[in-house]
């Protein structure tokens, strides 16, 4: 039982990071990235892509590299794309993101056909602490829940405490009188963006590191970022993290109940919060 | 100050040079002033045609009924609500139909109707929110906390669970971070208690003695013409009234404030 909960958290950090930029993209402009999954599999590829192209570096390397790469990539396709599809109406962003899903899975396709590819880690995946007789903890997804961890807390420290985090607060609450103090919103959420693709790249690095990818897996990322962000509801990243934790430990048990039953118990309990809690579990205070 | 103290000994003196040329004429115009100015909610009109003008330094008052324009107007001034380029002047230049950001960062800011704090931020981060456009000037977080003590008290509580007046007192103080030269003030009493609403122009002597210019749309005729020095009444997006404060009457003030039909009721 505790081995399913501890392997139950470790998934938890995983689905943390596929959720924060949704979060972040949601929280400033409630804007719903419908293809935040194909994101996810792109940051994938474009590690596999660097690993090959440059043969011998290391594959944290390449993902580093790819980190400013995916900030400026987030911080264009909101300032040129994403910026004219907000308003009161929130379909224009949902087809369009919806679209960009379809054009990603269809160019990774063609770019890397259907065969599910893995980030090359020597090894790394399959190294495991002991604990104990029973337990056996992975290496790599105990980098992965710190890496989560990290990132949500410097997330949070971002939004409470720097001028940015502010500004982000201030545009989501409103944008108007956000502009008639001066601020430019379109270049706040280019930023704001610009950081969710951060960590859609982070994501995408560890995802293929831990295991294969394909051009199709992007649609069920999305799904388990999405119930994550709703489970957790939309108020601050801690909350998103407890999301992403109860949703990893359900599917942990039902994996352990019957192999075909763990995302199955995932969206059960995230339908169960949709209808007693639409507001999710720790839900913004505001006044 | 010292500058105009240094500016008062030179007037003192006998000048050896004649007074420059221009001088004259700078203090005739205007440092605000509309021209014919409409603005539309969609279709639907809702000034027509206004002329308003506003001189370094002195307080103006726009009062009027509900509906009247007044909000509409000073949105139109701030770029919130669209305005064709020209009928617009600031300081000589068009500056209708500029985004908001440019407009503060002009030196014309305003405290909105509704106070529309931002919710998620507290009492210090609203009022550096209003900082935004970074003029230099004499307003900064020491000096608002001097002038309100009560936002230094409650500086890390959310600006949204403050009292109506110490609400409105924030949005007042947020205006003045960006250290405009003209200050636009929708409806400071907008809900609050009469002594609230006297606490609240208290503070306007000390915002008006560095030269501020003030424009405050009030609905409190009383208080509109006990703290302004020109009055424009608006009725229907029209300018129905304009003078001196201590001049209009209240026969005047009502005919124009209601139009002719109620004047009678």
């Amino acid at each position: 039982m505790l081995e399913t909960l501890v392997q139950g958290v470790l998934l938890g950090g995983l689905y943390t990071l596929f959720a924060l930029g949704q979060s972040l993209m949601f929280g400033v402009m409630r804007l719903t990235n419908t293809a935040q999954g194909d994101f996810i599999i792109l940051g994938a590829f474009a590690v596999i892509a660097g690993v090959s192209l440059t043969g011998d570096v290391a594959p944290w390397l390449v993902a580093l590299a790819v980190l400013p790469v995916a900030f400026g990539f987030g911080y264009a396709l909101q300032r040129y794309v994403l910026n004219g599809t907000l308003g009161k109406d929130p379909l224009p962003s949902l087809v369009v993101t919806f679209g960009l899903s379809i054009v990603i899975q269809n160019l990774l396709l063609e770019l890397f056909s259907a065969d599910p590819r893995a980030i090359e880690t020597g090894g790394l995946n399959t190294q495991g602490i002991a604990l104990g007789d029973a337990m056996s903890l992975g290496v790599l997804p105990l980098i992965v829940l710190a890496i989560a961890v990290a990132a949500t807390g410097s997330l949070q420290w971002l939004f409470a405490r720097t001028a940015l985090g502010r500004s982000f607060r201030a545009v989501s609450d409103d944008r108007e009188i956000a502009e008639l103090m001066g601020l430019n919103a379109k270049k706040v959420y280019a930023l704001a963006t610009a950081i969710a693709f951060v960590l859609i790249a982070i994501a995408g690095a560890l995802q293929g590191m831990r295991t294969t990818v394909s051009p199709s897996d992007g649609p069920l990322l999305l799904l388990f970022a999405f119930e994550a962000v709703i489970i957790g509801g939309m108020g601050s990243f801690w909350g998103t993290l407890a999301g992403a934790m109860i949703l990893g430990v359900t599917q942990q048990i039902g994996f352990r109940l019957d192999p075909g039953w763990g995302i199955w118990f995932g969206h059960i309990v995230f339908l169960i919060v949709l209808v007693l809690r639409p507001q999710g579990l720790f839900p913004k205070t505001r006044g | 100050m010292g500058a105009r103290q240094r500016y008062h000994s030179n007037a003192a003196c006998p000048h050896p040079n004649p007074p420059p040329e221009g001088e004259g004429a700078k203090t005739m115009t205007a440092l605000l002033d509309t021209h014919a100015l409409k603005a539309f909610y969609g279709d639907a009109q809702a000034l027509f045609g206004i002329d308003f003008s506003l001189t370094q330094g002195e307080l103006v008052a726009i009062i009027g009924a509900n509906g009247a324009g007044k909000s509409t107007f000073l949105k139109s001034l701030t770029g919130l609500v669209r305005a064709p380029g020209e009928a617009i002047r600031f300081k000589g230049e068009p500056i209708g139909g500029l985004p908001p950001g440019d407009i503060v960062r002009r030196g014309l800011a305003m405290v909105p109707e509704g106070r529309r704090l931002f919710p998620s931020l507290s009492v210090e981060e609203n009022l550096l929110m209003g900082a935004t456009a970074a003029r230099k000037g004499p307003w900064n977080l020491q000096r608002l906390y001097a002038l309100f003590p009560i936002l230094a008290e409650k500086r890390h509580q959310p600006g949204t669970s403050l009292s109506g007046g110490q609400q409105q007192m924030v949005a007042l103080g947020r205006a003045l971070m960006s250290n405009p030269e003209v200050l636009l003030c929708d409806e400071l009493s907008l809900g609050l208690a009469p002594i609230v609403i006297r606490e609240i122009y208290a503070a306007m002597p000390a915002i008006t003695a560095e030269g501020m210019t003030v424009v405050i749309v009030e609905q409190d005729v009383t208080m509109a013409r006990q703290v302004s020095r020109r009055i424009y009444c608006f009725q229907e997006g029209r300018v129905s009234l304009e003078g001196n404060s201590a001049d209009l009457t209240r026969e005047q003030i009502s005919q124009a404030y209601f139009g002719m039909e109620a004047a009678h009721a």
